[in-house]
């Protein structure tokens, strides 16, 4: 089973990716990289990362959301948080990033956000 | 029963960070230590042997990453020594300062920081970094 598994839905213009697993060094980081890139090379720039079942992330994956955000601001878009676990919620605040991402529990308050 | 000491020698690959953390969160599981200080392990563990794999021998798989795991009086200490050129961890940027907080990476050694109790650097006379980090009880 791959590391980290990344399902897509769209929700009128926003694109949910639900993601499931470890974002970690190697495997996991390239996952998100790679979809995040294919996303935007088709033309999909609003996009809510759904982080309720990562279980782990450790300090590359932190470095992979930043890119993520950074690349998808840089092509006008908007990337955000959903679903944070505690863990998660606590490493984004040892980094100060907290206040980078905007991060909601509500999937519908998330997606409104967006319009 | 908990083994006292265990030294692990891996190579350097990504896929060695996951054993090295399974070792390490399996020996501290078998001597005691919470939930919560096995996540702080694991963290710091993973953080420690991708640097070592990575910056210190450059994923050079014929450089190994020696690692060892001791059970003391004082807590969980584990050494990890590279084979790389070293670095001064002082010169490492603060990944919070606002000009570095959209970089990519540098956040390894606030995490090893972060989740042990006591976290030391060090150049190895026979050349090589020593990681020096104690999880107390």
């Amino acid at each position: 089973m791959a590391e980290l598994n990344i399902s897509e839905r769209q929700a009128g213009d926003v694109t949910i990716l639900d993601m499931d697993g470890k974002v970690t060094i190697g495997e996991g980081s390239i996952a998100l990289r790679t979809t995040i890139r294919r996303l935007l090379s088709e033309g999909k720039k609003k996009i809510l990362l759904n982080l309720g079942s990562v279980g782990y992330i450790d300090s590359s994956g932190i470095g992979e959301l930043v890119s993520s955000f950074t690349a998808v601001n840089k092509e006008g878009g908007t990337l955000k948080l959903l679903n944070l676990t505690q863990k998660i919620q606590d490493l984004l605040a040892i980094t100060k990033l907290l206040t980078v991402f905007d991060v909601f529990d509500s999937e519908s308050d998330a997606l409104s956000s967006f319009e | 029963m908990n083994k006292e000491k265990k030294e692990i020698n891996l190579p350097s690959r990504l896929k060695s960070i996951d054993k090295a953390v399974v070792e390490a969160t399996d020996f501290a599981s078998r001597a005691g230590f919470s939930e919560e200080a096995l996540y702080a392990i694991n963290m710091a563990m993973r953080e420690s042997v991708a640097n070592a794999v990575k910056h210190g021998n450059q994923l050079d798989e014929t450089k190994q990453v020696e690692i060892t795991l001791k059970n003391s009086s004082e807590g969980l200490e584990i050494t990890i020594r590279d084979f790389g050129e070293g670095f001064a961890v002082e010169e490492i940027p603060d990944p919070t300062n606002p000009e570095n907080l959209m970089k990519a990476d540098g956040r390894g050694i606030l995490f090893m920081k972060t989740f042990m109790d006591e976290v030391k650097w060090s150049n190895h006379a026979r050349g090589g970094m020593i990681v020096k980090m104690l999880k107390r009880r």
